[in-house]
């Protein structure tokens, strides 16, 4: 009995610590679908939780940060979109260097903004949603999430513009052929992605910290893209994928406290990821124009 | 040839300028005078002899840092673990000054031999994955930066802790005399350069600036240099040359880790003399900017490094006299390499224009 509670317990905690790989992952999989490989995301991730804490605390109103965290995180992609379609720049060069941005553009806002260096005055977190005649209660970022993976499963495998998103990472020429505007089509990509990422950040500070803490998305951004890869760029499989690193992250919580030195138990989320990435390979094929500029 | 070297000059030139003017404008928004933080910044650097001390200090680990990321590029592979490998590397020679009471003209080379074989092994993990099972080396690199700063915070703080100290970070104990890098100053007062022994300048900065010479000959006049470009350029066609690409992967991760590793020897072995816990706080992050705006040759990843020490050492001040807040130097970086990226862009094509109409 005991053991089957933890054991709920344990997946209600891996859930919870899925859902920002979740969206970011996601994120990716628009992105790389169209053909624009999104390193960015760990920056857009970090933006996106600076922004949920400046919204919530200018507006006392959690709603407002998660709009902030999504615009924020746009902006990100808006740059990134830019860079690395409109200018043909490396895509990785130009995720890295907004990465490097992101880290030093909230550490400088939040220093002006709250007068303090490292972290934010705490903020109310969001209000919790609770089931019909029952106790239980859930984020509302998690219903959000399981809506926004099953409309991106279908909007990339069901409708127009997904068929002529993935022909612009399969093959921008033969869809810049038939006529699809190969240009809008990968910007869009790249612009949900930063929605997404974004969102996915204020989970972060929002829901896990109700803090900002510099750097505190502490790689999240690149795990997701390995999710993103065990998942095979569909939004399923990421999801599954990003779970499987929500349970890792859900056993290293609850690893702690048994003798083990902490730092051995922080590296798990980061060797999981290496062997996922080194597993997968053969059998999970990228877009075949992924990270690859279109010049017309 | 002239017109390509102008160019290759006028690009980066203009990039910091125009990332500098961002800069001024996020200062004039803020209510500060953008000519007066930049005075700030170049007094506190560039106008002393002490302040080039300072600025040359500063420099030290990102020429280590630029090269291993240039000579990653030019295998065509991202290493952004310079971070992780220099931790590793930092480390490693740590180790072996505490542990090793023996004669500077052992500790030293031996210092640096640690520093470079356990960064460069760092790194081959992220080659080896990548040639034998094609995982994205990118991923890999990062994930073994958080992996090597717990390992390395593991080792500080338990095995590694200096007994009864009261440093609030953790730190291992002082090295051994013979694997100490001495500073500069008595040479340059000696040559009538009055330098202050404060200046925490030593000959690591030497040691790069040879590095930097090795790496140029390694890359320009030997076979393994041939091959690691040939890689980089199309590993498919190297194949058909005769080269093995996985090998060469390999090898470049090792030399470039390698290089990563040597980036923690100006602080560990020529500063402070002890491994302090997260001492670099984003050398190795610092080494990718460097390498682009040096367009990933030895001598422009020296000048890039110098003035990266520039703005490193200015930002100290702007903290201390300015209300900007020094992370803005971080934001301006960032900024260098998108412009430098697109200024490069740019110019490549210019030339191909240029080469086609003189056919």
């Amino acid at each position: 009995m005991i053991s089957g509670i933890l054991s709920l317990e344990l997946l209600i905690s891996a859930l919870r610590m899925s859902v920002p790989l979740t969206f970011a992952s996601l994120g990716g999989v628009f992105s790389e679908r169209g053909g624009v490989v999104n390193i960015a995301l760990e920056g857009i991730m970090l933006v996106g939780a600076f922004g949920a804490v400046v919204g919530t605390y200018f507006t006392n109103n959690p709603w407002i940060g998660l709009l902030t965290a999504m615009s924020f995180g746009f902006l990100i992609a808006l740059i990134h979109a830019v860079v690395s379609i409109t200018f043909r720049i490396n895509q990785i060069i130009s995720g890295t260097a907004l990465n490097i941005m992101a880290t030093g553009l909230t550490t400088f806002l939040s220093r002006l903004i709250f007068k303090a260096a490292g972290s934010s005055p705490h903020i109310e977190g969001m209000v919790q949603w609770r089931f019909p005649g029952t106790n239980w209660q859930i984020s509302p970022l998690i219903v959000i999430m399981f809506a926004v993976i099953i409309i991106s499963q279908i909007v990339i495998f069901k409708t127009r513009y997904g068929l002529r998103l993935r022909a612009c990472g399969e093959n921008p020429y033969a869809a810049d052929s038939l006529g699809v505007d190969v240009i809008k089509m990968r910007y869009s990509g790249v612009l949900i992605s930063g929605v997404l990422g974004g969102l996915g950040g204020a989970f972060l500070s929002l829901e896990h910290a109700r803090v900002f803490v510099e750097g505190m998305t502490t790689g999240r951004g690149f795990i997701a893209l390995a999710g993103m890869i065990f998942g095979r760029w569909t939004p399923l499989g990421s999801f599954s994928a990003c779970f499987l690193f929500g349970l890792a992250e859900a056993f290293r919580m609850r690893l702690e406290g048994f003798g083990i030195p902490t730092q051995f138990i922080q590296m798990i989320p980061y060797i999981v990821t290496m062997c996922v990435l080194v597993g997968v390979v053969g059998r999970a094929v990228a877009p075949a124009y992924d990270g690859i500029p279109f010049e017309k | 040839m002239i017109r390509r070297i102008l160019i290759n000059i006028l690009a980066p030139f203009l990039a910091v300028l125009l990332a500098f003017s961002v800069g001024a404008i996020v200062m004039y928004i803020l209510g500060e005078n953008p000519f007066y933080v930049y005075k700030i910044l170049l007094i506190n650097s560039v106008t002393s002899i002490n302040g080039w001390g300072y600025v040359l200090f500063n420099a030290t680990p990102l020429i280590f840092s630029g090269l291993a990321v240039a000579l990653a590029f030019k295998g065509g592979l991202f290493n952004i673990g310079v971070e992780g490998q220099l931790y590793i590397g930092a480390f490693a020679c740590a180790w072996f000054g505490i542990t090793f009471n023996v004669h500077p003209i052992i500790g030293i080379p031996m210092g640096l031999i640690f520093a470079m074989i356990f960064g460069g092994l760092w790194g081959v993990i992220a080659g080896y994955l990548k040639a034998r099972f094609g995982a994205h080396e990118v991923i890999i690199t990062i994930m073994l930066n958080f992996i090597a700063m717990a390992l390395t915070n593991y080792l500080v703080n338990n095995p590694f802790k200096e007994p009864g100290q009261i440093n609030p970070i953790p730190q291992t104990k002082e090295l051994f005399s013979g694997s100490i890098i001495p500073r500069v100053y008595p040479l340059f007062n000696k040559l009538g350069i009055n330098l202050s022994p404060s200046v925490p300048l030593n000959y690591t900065f030497f040691i790069a600036i040879v590095f930097c010479i090795m790496i140029w000959y390694l890359l320009e006049r030997t076979k393994w240099g041939y091959e690691i470009k040939a890689v980089g350029l199309n590993p498919k066609a190297s194949r058909y040359g005769g080269i093995n690409p996985s090998y060469i992967m390999i090898l470049v991760m090792f030399l470039s880790g390698a290089l990563g590793g040597l980036a923690g020897v100006n602080d560990v072995m020529g500063y402070r003399y002890r491994f302090l816990d997260g001492f670099s706080r984003g050398t190795g992050f610092t080494g990718i900017a460097v390498a682009l705006l040096g367009k990933s040759s030895p001598i422009g990843i020296v000048f890039a490094s110098i003035l990266f020490g520039v703005l490193d050492r200015g930002a100290l001040a702007m903290d201390v006299f300015t209300n900007t807040p020094r992370e803005l130097i971080r934001v301006i970086q960032a900024i260098i390499i998108i412009f430098v990226a697109i200024g490069n862009e740019f110019i490549f094509r210019l030339l191909q224009r240029l080469e086609r109409e003189s056919e």
